[in-house]
């Protein structure tokens, strides 16, 4: 384990962006997180987690996949992606890291999904233990330990240092690349920051919500049950909770008519949108009810179905922050769970 | 990175030729630019089509895997996909990607076995690849039966065919009928599952369905109630899709995603899906 005090972390950031793009929570006017890409004078925000997700950084809001010509009846197909340089993500969550792992085992099954794996390859996460998970949070339910979080290199701040930890090659390798910034150290602060951090964990108020109930082969027990109808009823369908989600992945594939070309892009797209199941012959989804019902069944059941009893939520707690009618996935965990 | 497989970008097809087979279903006939197949299928696997600017959208492949020198697809104009691509002609190139999904299991379940075939309107298009396969591979099936029914007479897709070649197959019975009765018509008249428990199949048969999911759920209720078992009745789904290798999210329905685990489904594993198909 290596450490380095605070007072040089603007030091450590600049080694960082001298080999490759740093992103990091940055503090944004009104007091929320965002990632940013590290420049001097950014300012490492303090709030627990970013607005959205870092899944953009693998899976893009929206992102070209090629482009093609067109003559009279001809069509020519163009590769339009460039080489993609080597980034660092700082300051990564537990629940989000782990959110990596449920889109890998989407993109990267076979057939892998190129473009997701290039930017995987190129990407390494360094994590942030949380010292205040907030009362959103629930990662616990999923397994998820907020003090001792995953990614390439873990990390741990204080009030006056941080510590590393590499876990994988990719780790190692930028770790001995801070060397001169960093110090050996043994893990007593840590383990007692992990211990302070489990403690606290479990005064929060949703410690206690369980995936009792839920996972694969649950399907006939739960799709039918009355509870659908009332959870639903106010849901807006406005789509919110997918793309603030970190492990929602369904996406669209729509053309983009430039003028001399057309461009093939894909962009997140939304099970809870009315569109996103309709053919011209009809809608297997038609109501709310189903399209929610659609989203949960997914994380819940599906998803851990396919996924060896994975599930497809890491209790990060967006959701429950940003739904503007309050419902949410701990909501349905609670009313349906263990039936 | 050579095995990554580049699923989503597409290879380029050309139409050599376009054939009206009824008010609103044409065939068209698709190569690659040097006039070779795109790539090798099964009976009841998919390609993605699209017209840049346009759309992309899941077809069945129509041809048979034993057609190697070209692909066809029938296709109704329904969308705007497929209303482009009704006017297309031939020369005209699109793209192609694929193959895609879960074969009919053409070679271990339906060898040796008697065959009975059921389609609705232009759901004959995916039955179409499988049964000229079986056609193809004559010795290796029993008897094959194929019951297909449509509106009126226009609308039976690859009428020609059916009468040429598949009714005077060995062994092949073919059992045509539309919904009306219409002036030069001698053929039954009536819908599709009622014609089938009329006709009365031995249920030692692999029965295969496709067609609009009202015939469908009617005509396997009618198989099922002369007794056949739902562990030997085959049908193909369609739902919306994008990727078509179970990323998108789209086409998932319970655990399954469509484009993947699907199309074709055995009935007993559908009724472990939740009904959203």
């Amino acid at each position: 384990m290596r450490k380095c005090s605070l007072e040089k972390i603007n030091l450590l950031f600049a080694e960082i962006a001298k080999n490759a793009e740093l992103y990091l929570p940055t503090q944004q006017t009104d007091g929320s997180a965002a990632y940013k890409k590290w420049e001097e004078g950014s300012v490492w925000s303090n709030a627990l987690n970013t607005v959205r997700s870092p899944k953009d950084f693998f899976f893009p809001q929206t992102e070209n996949l090629m482009k093609f010509k067109t003559e009279g009846k001809s069509i020519e197909v163009v590769d339009t992606r460039n080489a993609l340089d080597d980034f660092v993500i700082f300051g990564v969550r537990a629940c989000d890291v782990k959110s990596f792992d449920v889109l890998d085992r989407v993109f990267l099954t076979e057939p892998v999904d190129s473009f997701y794996a290039l930017r995987r390859s190129h990407g390494v996460i360094i994590s942030l233990a949380c010292q205040r998970p907030s009362e959103t949070c629930f990662c616990k339910t999923f397994g998820i330990d907020p003090a001792a979080p995953a990614g390439d290199i873990s990390a741990w701040k204080t009030e006056t240092e941080i510590f590393f930890e590499a876990n994988t090659q990719k780790g190692k390798e930028l770790l001995e690349k801070l060397s001169a910034l960093t110090e050996e150290c043994d893990d007593t602060v840590v383990s007692e920051q992990k211990e302070k951090i489990n403690k606290f964990m479990d005064k929060l108020p949703l410690k206690n919500v369980t995936t009792d109930g839920f996972g694969g082969g649950k399907t006939k027990e739960l799709f039918d049950l009355p509870e659908w109808d009332e959870l639903s009823q106010a849901c807006l369908g406005c789509g919110t909770c997918t793309f603030v989600c970190p492990t929602c992945q369904c996406y669209d594939i729509k053309d983009f008519n430039t003028g001399n070309s057309v461009i093939r892009f894909r962009c997140w797209d939304s099970c809870m949108y009315s569109d996103f199941t309709k053919m011209a012959h009809g809608n297997n989804r038609l109501s709310q009810k189903e399209r929610f019902r659609q989203r949960f069944m997914h994380k819940l059941v599906y998803y851990p179905e396919n996924n060896d009893g994975m599930f497809s939520c890491v209790g990060c707690g967006r959701c429950l922050a940003k739904c503007p009618i309050s419902m949410n996935i701990v909501k349905v965990m609670k009313k349906i769970g263990g039936k | 990175m050579n095995s990554i497989n580049e699923t989503l970008i597409p290879k380029i097809g050309v139409i050599t030729d376009v054939r009206i087979d009824t008010p609103d279903i044409k065939t068209f006939r698709v190569v690659t630019p040097d006039g070779k197949k795109a790539f090798d299928h099964k009976p009841g696997q998919c390609a993605m089509l699209s017209v840049p600017g346009v759309g992309e959208a899941m077809f069945s492949i129509t041809s048979s895997p034993t057609n190697e020198e070209f692909m066809e697809f029938s296709i109704k104009k329904c969308g705007c996909v497929t209303d482009w691509l009704h006017q297309a002609e031939p020369g005209q190139q699109i793209t192609i990607r694929g193959p895609y999904g879960k074969p009919f299991p053409v070679d271990d379940v339906f060898a040796g076995k008697d065959l009975l075939f059921i389609a609705g309107g232009v759901g004959l298009a995916p039955l179409r690849s499988v049964i000229n396969y079986c056609r193809h591979y004559r010795d290796r099936y029993g008897k094959i039966d194929i019951v297909y029914g449509s509106r009126s007479k226009d609308d039976l897709l690859d009428y020609k065919e059916i009468i040429e070649e598949w009714s005077t197959d060995d062994g092949v019975n073919v059992h045509l009928t539309i919904d009306n009765p219409q002036e030069g018509w001698d053929g039954h008249v009536g819908f599709v599952p009622n014609y089938v428990k009329e006709l009365g199949f031995d249920t030692n048969k692999v029965a295969v369905l496709c067609g609009p999911p009202i015939m469908i759920k009617f005509t396997l209720d009618g198989l099922c109630g002369i007794g056949f078992d739902k562990t030997n009745v085959y049908t193909t789904l369609e739902l919306r899709m994008k990727c078509g290798v179970g990323k998108c999210g789209r086409c998932n329905v319970g655990a399954k995603y469509v484009c993947k685990d699907g199309p074709v489904f055995r009935c007993d594993e559908l009724e472990e899906l939740p009904s959203e198909y």
